[in-house]
C-alpha cells in the first residue's frame, strides 16, 4: 500500500507515487547539517555536499525523477531534455538555501515537483520553505514533504503549502489522513487560506 | 477581558480532542518518546522529576472568577489541590496523571482555557503588565493588541516547530512593568506625534544560559503591522537559527551572531514582502476586540475615604499591608490590590485550592469578577474601591493573602527548582523559606525598603535571577548543590543584568550571605538610595567585601 497523501482541489487522497528519489551517495565527511545555516555556511561558504558526491549520484536513463538540489544545479546541462519532458523534480534538504535554487532555476514551474526532505520531524523549517516558495516564488506545482513525515505535523504542512505527503515508511497513511483537518478554523491566514479569521469572517456577530 | 466566539471555543474544543488522540497514540506504543515528546511540550506537559507537570495558559494573566474556581477544582480533583503561578503569568499542577491531562483539557476548555503552546519550541504565551487598563502611566492599554497577537501565534503553521521557545511581552507604559527588554520580541505600544498608535519593537532578549538585553529593531511601527513584522522577525529567526545546539538556538543568539544591523536588514527585507499581506490588522479587528478590555462600569468616587483613613490610623496590620500591596489606580477612588502568594516559609508562587476559591470570592464581591497574574507570581484584584480594601485585607488575612511585603526582600521571584523540576541542578524553593524566615520582621523588611531576590534552580533562569537586585542561581559542583549569587540586576526602563560576586555559597549559607548584602547596604545606603541605587553607585567590591572578607578569615581559622 502506498504511503503517499496527496490533495487535490482540497480533497486527500492515498495514492501511487510516480516519482523516484534520487539520493547522493554517502560520503565519509560528516556534514554539519543542524546548524543555522547564515551562521555556518552562508558566511563561511562551508559545503555540506561534495563534488564527487554529486558525480557519483547515478540518475536512472528512464522515468520521472526527484534529484537532490546540488544535483540539478551541477548536472543541469545533462538532465535539460528530461526538464523539457517534464520527468524531473528536486529536492531539497530544510539546512539548504532556498535562493540557490532560484539562482539556477529561474521559471520554478518548468519543474513539475518539489520536495522539501526533513530528517527530523522537530525541524519546522521545512514550513517556511513552503511558505516561500508558494508566496514569494510562485510556485505552483506539487509540493511534496518526504523524509520524517509524521501525522502531526500534516496541519502544518498543508497550511504551509504542501500538496503531498510521503509518511514515513513504518506509519500508516490511512491514519495519518484525518490530521490534515485537525482544525477547522485556523485563526492566522496561511497558504492554503491567506485571509486570517477576523476578515474570513464576520466575527463582531 | 476577551470573551470566545464560536471560533475560539471550536479551536480549542479541537485541540482537545486533538490532544487526546494524541495521548492514545502514546500509550499505545504507536508515537515513541521521541516523537511524542514535541506534541506533549507544546501542550505544556513536562515529565518531571515525580510527576508530569501541566503548565496552562493564562493569557497575559487575565483570569475570571469562573477560571479561577475551575483551576481550583482542577488542582482538588486531578492533583494535590494547589498550584503553582509562574513568572510567565501561567499556572502549573505539579502532580497531574499523564492520562488524565485530555480530560484535564476538556474541562479547561468548559471555562475558555487551554495548555496551548505553553511549553516546546514555539511562541509562548504573551505577558504583558499586570496592572494593564488600571496603571495611571499608562499610555495605551495593550491587551485588545496582545489578545491579537495570541490568537495570530495560536498554531501559526510556519512557526510550529521553531529553533527554540518563543516569547513576547507587550507594554503600554511610560515605566515598563512587562520586561519587554527580556523578551525574543519585546513592543512597547505608545501614541506618535500625530496622536497614531505605534510600536517601538525590540528583539533578541532573553535570560537562560547566556543573558541578553534586547536591542531595538524598529523604533516606530504602525499598529497594524504588528503581525506582519513579527512574522518577518520570526521567519528569519526559524530559518536561520542554529538547530544543532538547543544552548545556541534562542533568537539572541543569532541577532549576537548576525549583529543587530544584518539581523535588522534581513528582517526589513523579509517584511518588505509580508508588510500589507492579509494578516495586517484591520481597524474592524481591533475595534472588535477592544471593547473585551473597556473600563469597568466604575463608579463616580471621592479618591479620598474617610473610613479607611480611620483604619490606616488605627491598624497598623492593614497599614503596613496598604503601604505595600495596593498600588494607584487611574480612577479616583478604585485601587488595584495585590494578594502575595508570597508568606514567609511557604513555596514562592504556590495556591492552594482553597485560597484560589477565596481570590475568585474576593473577585467577585470587590473587583468585577476579574483578576491577574503577575510576572512576579502574585495575583492582583485590579479594580478595588477605597472603602473596601479594609474588608479586602480582613478576608485576604484570614486565607493566608496578606503578606505586605510586595516589592521587599521576602516577595521572592522563584522557580519550582530540584524540589519539582528535573532541568533543575539545585533546590529553589527551601533557599527562599529560608531567607523568609532569616527576614520574617516586618519592620525591618520595611526598613530595608524596595529590592527584588530571584532565584533560579538552574541557568535556565525561570526565577529570572539575572535581573534580580539579588539573584541566586542554583548549580551542580561534583554532584552537591550550591548557589552563584549576583547583585545589581533590575527589571524595567533602565534594564540591566547582575554580575556575580565571587565563589558559590552552599544552601546553609544563603540566608547570611543575604544578611551580609543587606548590611553593607544599610550602612553605606544615602537618605534616597534603594539597595540597587546603591550597588550601583558602589559597584560590587564591598559587598564583596563584606561577603567574603569574613568567609575567608573564618577559614584560615579554621585553617590556623
Amino acid at each position: 500500500m502506498s504511503n503517499l497523501i496527496q490533495l487535490t482541489n482540497g480533497a486527500a487522497h492515498i495514492v501511487d507515487n510516480a516519482w523516484t528519489l534520487i539520493k547522493l551517495p554517502a560520503t565519509q565527511v560528516e556534514a554539519r547539517k543542524q546548524a543555522g545555516k547564515v551562521v555556518l555556511f552562508k558566511l563561511t561558504g562551508e559545503k555540506t555536499v561534495t563534488e564527487t558526491q554529486v558525480a557519483n549520484t547515478v540518475i536512472p536513463a528512464n522515468g520521472k525523477l526527484i534529484v537532490p538540489l546540488t544535483v540539478l544545479i551541477a548536472r543541469k546541462a545533462e538532465l535539460q531534455t528530461r526538464i523539457d519532458a517534464n520527468e524531473i523534480g528536486v529536492w531539497l534538504d530544510t539546512h539548504e538555501v532556498l535562493e540557490t535554487l532560484i539562482e539556477n532555476q529561474a521559471n520554478l514551474n518548468a519543474l513539475p515537483l518539489i520536495a522539501v526532505h526533513v530528517e527530523r520531524c522537530a525541524d519546522g523549517r521545512i514550513f517556511s520553505l513552503g511558505v516561500l516558495l508558494r508566496t514569494r516564488y510562485g510556485f505552483k506545482n506539487e509540493l511534496r514533504a518526504i523524509g520524517d513525515v509524521l501525522r502531526d505535523q500534516l496541519f502544518f504542512l498543508k497550511r504551509s503549502g504542501f500538496t503531498s505527503f510521503a509518511i514515513r515508511a513504518d506509519r500508516s497513511a490511512t491514519e495519518a489522513i484525518a490530521s490534515l483537518n485537525d482544525f477547522t478554523q485556523p485563526y492566522q491566514g496561511a497558504v492554503d487560506e491567506v485571509r486570517p479569521a477576523f476578515t474570513r469572517y464576520n466575527r463582531a456577530g | 477581558m476577551y470573551k470566545y466566539d464560536e471560533i475560539d471555543q471550536r479551536l480549542v474544543d479541537e485541540r482537545v480532542t486533538q490532544y487526546r488522540e494524541q495521548t492514545r497514540r502514546y500509550l499505545a506504543g504507536e508515537l515513541s518518546e521521541d516523537e511524542f515528546r514535541p506534541l506533549r511540550l507544546q501542550n505544556g506537559l513536562y515529565i518531571q522529576r515525580h510527576a508530569p507537570m501541566l503548565r496552562i495558559a493564562v493569557p497575559y494573566g487575565m483570569l475570571s472568577s469562573k477560571q479561577l474556581r475551575k483551576l481550583a477544582d482542577i488542582a482538588s480533583r486531578y492533583d494535590k489541590a494547589y498550584g503553582h503561578f509562574t513568572t510567565r503569568q501561567n499556572i502549573q499542577l505539579n502532580w497531574p496523571k499523564l492520562e488524565d491531562v485530555p480530560d484535564i483539557l476538556a474541562e479547561l476548555a468548559t471555562v475558555e482555557m487551554h495548555a496551548i503552546q505553553t511549553s516546546g519550541n514555539c511562541i509562548r504565551n504573551i505577558t504583558t503588565d499586570q496592572f494593564a487598563g488600571v496603571a495611571p502611566d499608562e499610555v495605551v492599554d495593550p491587551r485588545a493588541m496582545a489578545e491579537i497577537i495570541r490568537q495570530w501565534s495560536t498554531f501559526h503553521p510556519e512557526f510550529a516547530l521553531l529553533p527554540r521557545k518563543f516569547k513576547i511581552a507587550v507594554s503600554g507604559t511610560k515605566e515598563d512593568r512587562a520586561v519587554v527588554q527580556m523578551h525574543d520580541i519585546g513592543m512597547e505600544f505608545y501614541l506618535d506625534h500625530h496622536h497614531k498608535l505605534a510600536i517601538k519593537v525590540w528583539v533578541g532578549g532573553g535570560l537562560g544560559r547566556t543573558p541578553i538585553l534586547g536591542t531595538v529593531i524598529r523604533e516606530h511601527l504602525e499598529w497594524q503591522h504588528a503581525l506582519t513584522y513579527c512574522e518577518a522577525i520570526v521567519r528569519v529567526y526559524n530559518l536561520h537559527g542554529r538547530r544543532d545546539n538547543s544552548y545556541k538556538a534562542r533568537i539572541k543568539i543569532l541577532v549576537k551572531a548576525l549583529g543587530i544591523d544584518a539581523f535588522k536588514s534581513q528582517v526589513e527585507a523579509e517584511w518588505a514582502h509580508l508588510k500589507d499581506a492579509p494578516n495586517t490588522i484591520t481597524e474592524a479587528e481591533l475595534a472588535r476586540v477592544s471593547p473585551h478590555f473597556a473600563p469597568m462600569p466604575y463608579l463616580a468616587l471621592a479618591d479620598e475615604d474617610a473610613s479607611f483613613d480611620v483604619a490606616i490610623a488605627s491598624n497598623l496590620g492593614f497599614a503596613a499591608w496598604a503601604k505595600r500591596n495596593v498600588h494607584a489606580h487611574k480612577v479616583p477612588g478604585y485601587r488595584a490590590v495585590t494578594l502575595s502568594l508570597k508568606p514567609h516559609g511557604k513555596p514562592p508562587g504556590d495556591a492552594t485550592s482553597a485560597q484560589m476559591h477565596s481570590v475568585a470570592d474576593l473577585a467577585d464581591q470587590y473587583s468585577f469578577g476579574e483578576l491577574r497574574v503577575s510576572h512576579e507570581q502574585n495575583l492582583i484584584l485590579a479594580d478595588v474601591k477605597v472603602s473596601d480594601l479594609l474588608s479586602v485585607w480582613e478576608k485576604a488575612r484570614a486565607n493566608g493573602l496578606a503578606s505586605p511585603n510586595i516589592g521587599l526582600l521576602t516577595d521572592i521571584i522563584c522557580c519550582p527548582g530540584g524540589d519539582f523540576c528535573s532541568l533543575a541542578n539545585a533546590k529553589s524553593i527551601p533557599i527562599a523559606e529560608a531567607i523568609q524566615i532569616q527576614f520574617d520582621d516586618l519592620d525591618y523588611l520595611h526598613d530595608i525598603g524596595n529590592i527584588e531576590l530571584n532565584i533560579s534552580g538552574c541557568m535556565n533562569a525561570c526565577g529570572h535571577h539575572h535581573v534580580g537586585h539579588i539573584g541566586i542561581l542554583g548549580i551542580d559542583k561534583d554532584g552537591s548543590e550550591w548557589y552563584q549569587v549576583s547583585i545589581g540586576g533590575s527589571q524595567g526602563n533602565h534594564a540591566s543584568l547582575g554580575s556575580v560576586i565571587g565563589p558559590s555559597f552552599s544552601a546553609d549559607e544563603m540566608p547570611s550571605v543575604v544578611q551580609k548584602l543587606i548590611d553593607v547596604y544599610l550602612q553605606e545606603r544615602t537618605a534616597e538610595e534603594q539597595f540597587i541605587d546603591t550597588v550601583r553607585r558602589l559597584g560590587i567590591a564591598p559587598f564583596k567585601a563584606q561577603v567574603y572578607g569574613e568567609k575567608n578569615s573564618a577559614q584560615n581559622e579554621v585553617a590556623v
